[in-house]
């Protein structure tokens, strides 16, 4: 255990692709170490594999957000009024029985099955992508309406209310001022509130995962209208800016690797691993947070107090040298196999299966109808997002064809 | 080959499914279970399932 001066955590990234260099001491202090947050509390970071594996599955470590001392990752997500939370966010049983709700529109054929529908939506944003002259954006022309249409289709609310929710979840992760954020969330909930109604007048039910909370959870007194709220944000805020930060993180990747580029072109069977690979290099969701209920004795002489606040580092989890050959190098020949990047335990990623089919089909089919797709701005001259944002990834991705 | 599936444990994560689809589906709840009649093409992938269950429901009770 090191008794050096505690690493400030989170930091902005150097390359969008790669953790900060001033990670570079958690990397030499596996599995754990300290590290400071924004309000100057000490917590205790972990960056080993095998020890994230074990701890992200203990019980005593909570994820209950409405806790005074749960620790957060900047100032602008200190909320004076504690939403209701759903999923991630509440411990069990409670985390049990929503999950329970959740889990039969998430399951793997289920993200097999949806795989044709975001191939439709895929085909059509490219279509209309490619009747712009370029340069584009595609972050904005492809990345975010692709993610955000695949959202809507799933919970089952109109595509015509997109911007609506894409300027709420920017607010939401970004502020700046913490009023910012709540006053997001509070319009995404009357939004959601309203939508409630909406659905229990519609004489034929749709077929999202918002209808069937109504129909089948609310209507038959399973859960209440606030946890029906709870749930929809939480899918929606999970859901819509990770997928679009892969899609478009991971094209820049891919364009600034092109060797390994062109061999994911000629050899589609490379897809499912590549995908892997990039969810693990990656790890856009860099900082899962909890707090310990009780002692937990790591070692000989480390124990985490109750009462203390653990970050889970997945950028430097998933590029533990002890697991993964040559870790900070894009290589789908070597296994990317149980890395952390859709976290570990009970909580570990309800719509995992979902957000690889998106991204598998969105890469796939950007590089197939595109194939003198490139960078139209100089790679160190693109922004990305700064290391305090819940997810990292590009800003804009100018690029052209 | 004797697997046991805790469903108390289950979080529907499908990582067993996707790592030993010969084996492993999902039921109507999003429940692991096994297929009806699962190859199991010597155990690696079933090993496999093992590790990658985030909750660590599934158990190798013999391996006949």
């Amino acid at each position: 255990m090191s008794e050096t001066e505690p690493v400030t955590f989170p930091q902005d990234r150097s390359c969008p692709y790669h953790p900060p260099a001033a990670y570079d001491p958690l990397r030499t202090t596996r599995p754990l170490c300290r590290g400071r947050l924004h309000d100057g509390r000490v917590v205790w970071l972990v960056t080993g594999h095998a020890l994230a594996r074990t701890l992200l599955a203990d019980k005593r470590l909570s994820t209950d957000r409405d806790h005074p001392d749960f620790p957060a990752l900047a100032a602008r997500y200190v909320e004076k009024k504690k939403p209701r939370l759903a999923l991630l966010g509440v411990d069990d049983p409670k985390h049990r029985e929503q999950r329970k709700i959740m889990m039969p529109s998430f399951t793997l054929p289920r993200a097999v099955e949806q795989r044709q529908q975001i191939q439709e939506i895929v085909d059509e944003r490219l279509d209309a992508m490619i009747t712009q002259l370029p340069p584009v954006d595609l972050v904005s022309a492809y990345a975010l309406p692709v993610a955000s249409m695949v959202m809507c289709a799933l919970l089952g609310v109109p595509y015509a209310d997109h911007e609506f929710f894409e300027e709420q979840s920017r607010r939401i992760n970004r502020g700046p001022a913490p009023e910012d954020v709540e006053d997001a969330r509070s319009q995404l909930e009357a939004y959601f509130d309203e939508l409630i109604d909406h659905k229990l007048n519609e004489t034929v039910p749709g077929n999202g995962v918002m209808d069937e909370l109504v129909h089948q959870h609310l209507n038959q007194g399973k859960v209440d209208r606030e946890d029906v709220i709870a749930l929809a944000s939480r899918l929606l805020l999970a859901g819509f800016e990770t997928s679009a930060n892969m899609i478009s993180l991971g094209t820049f990747t891919l364009l600034q690797h092109p060797e390994q580029l062109t061999e994911l072109r000629t050899s589609p069977e490379f897809l499912q691993p590549a995908v892997e690979e990039l969810l693990r290099l990656l790890s856009i969701v860099d900082g899962l947070r909890r707090r310990a209920t009780e002692d937990i004795k790591v070692s000989d002489d480390t124990t985490i107090r109750a009462g203390d606040g653990v970050i889970f580092v997945t950028s430097v989890i998933n590029r533990d040298g002890s697991v993964y050959h040559a870790p900070d190098t894009l290589d789908w020949h070597r296994s990317a196999r149980h890395h952390v990047a859709f976290g570990f335990g009970i909580h570990q990623c309800l719509g995992q299966n979902l957000a690889r089919s998106e991204l598998e089909i969105a890469l796939r089919t950007l590089f197939e109808r595109l194939p003198t797709l490139r960078l139209a701005a100089p790679a160190d001259e693109i922004g990305f997002n700064s290391g305090d944002e819940m997810f990292q990834g590009m800003t804009e991705l100018p690029i052209t064809w | 080959m004797h697997i046991d599936i805790d469903r108390g444990l289950c979080i529907g994560a499908g990582q067993c499914a996707r790592a030993a689809p010969n084996v492993f589906t999902q039921d109507d709840d999003g429940m692991s279970t096994l297929l009806p009649t699962p190859e199991y093409g010597g155990g690696g992938p079933v090993h496999l399932a093992v590790q990658s269950c985030p909750v660590r429901a599934i158990t190798v009770v013999s391996e006949d």
